[in-house]
């Protein structure tokens, strides 16, 4: 187990960032090509589905729209009718995190159990809060919501807005490696169990075969839906409050 | 007794210390028992808004599941990504 469960490295340039040499050779991860496969997979899809728009929707334009106006409702509900701008960034944001921990399902890696694509996503996060907040308030009343209630407080609050994408980014990072981790133990242990009782040459995986299946229903579907709802939700509420 | 080379210790130890950052699951354990009573308390009085309470309860169990996801972090950086080797 030394080399842990990281992502395989698909690709090694062996070029150094010229001045950076001490981040190591340039790679591409496992995690790289499954988030450019589900990249290419939305864009693909959604060209293809909006291709051909009718005034009377019929079965994909139909589900699109149900999708999109689910999406649209949701931003306008959680944040307020007033910022429903935000709703396609949200709504990208859900569907690509969702197909990401789902992607799981199909043996890929998903790209959500590499803590870079999770505190990517909540940098981009805290990028929003705050440059919406100043877009709102202006830059006098952003700063001096850092001191509310009291003057005193000033640390503990940008200490608290700096622990925002930490704990957002490692909140999705931990619920998907930790299922990752869970489903190759019992993977493991159900694997030697075949071997120990029909010997090394056993025909059929028998064990690994039907047993993790529900353990996949609970830790890719079920914990894989909720925490792209939850992080997308968070989003939502931090830029909302930062904007009131 | 055969020697213990400082590397086993330490790798023992963190074995023992990633068992003991996981104790941090107590907590999320009872906040999110309390948000689910307290929800399934709103939905028993408020049937009607039941979607409303789901969300925001989940959005709470979420945000106390914080801690118990740090200490989980801390226990996968002791067993697969210790920097206290790096020391020796």
């Amino acid at each position: 187990m030394a080399s842990g469960f990281g992502p395989r490295i698909v690709w090694d340039s062996g070029w150094k960032v010229p001045g950076l040499e001490f981040l190591g050779t340039f790679q591409i991860t496992e995690t790289v090509t499954v988030t450019w496969l589900i990249m290419i997979g939305l864009i693909i899809f959604s060209i293809l589905s909006t291709k051909r728009l009718e005034k009377v929707p019929k079965r994909l334009q139909l589900v699109l729209e149900i999708l999109v106006g689910a999406i649209n409702n949701l931003t306008a509900q959680t944040m307020g009718e007033d910022k429903k701008n935000f709703a396609p960034y949200m709504g990208t944001l859900l569907i690509f995190l969702a197909i990401a921990n789902l992607s799981g399902l199909i043996g890929l890696r998903p790209p959500t159990a590499d803590v870079n694509t999770t505190i990517g996503l909540a940098l981009m996060t805290f990028t929003m809060i705050h440059v919406n907040g100043v877009r709102k308030k202006g830059i006098g009343k952003y700063l001096k919501g850092f001191t509310e209630p009291l003057i005193p407080l000033l640390p503990l609050n940008i200490i608290g807005e700096l622990a925002t994408p930490i704990s957002l980014g490692f909140r999705l990072f931990g619920n998907i490696i930790g299922g990752l981790i869970i489903m190759n133990l019992i993977y493991g242990a159900l694997a030697g169990l075949t071997t120990m009782i029909f010997g090394p040459s056993a025909l059929l995986p028998i064990f690994q075969a039907g047993l993790p299946a529900v353990l996949h229903v609970y830790f890719d579907l079920f914990a894989g839906v909720l925490q792209s709802f939850i992080f997308t939700m968070l989003t939502m509420v931090y830029v909302a409050m930062a904007m009131d | 007794m055969e020697q213990i080379t400082g590397r086993a210790l330490i790798l023992a130890c963190s074995a023992i210390g990633a068992g003991l950052a996981m104790i941090a699951g107590i907590g999320p354990g009872i906040g999110q028992g309390y948000a689910a009573g307290k929800g399934a308390e709103g939905v028993g009085r408020q049937p009607e808004a039941q979607g409303d309470i789901i969300r925001t309860m989940l959005l709470g169990a979420a945000v106390a599941e914080t801690t118990g996801i740090y200490g989980l972090i801390i226990a996968l950086v002791l067993l697969f990504a210790n920097p206290l080797i790096g020391l020796l």
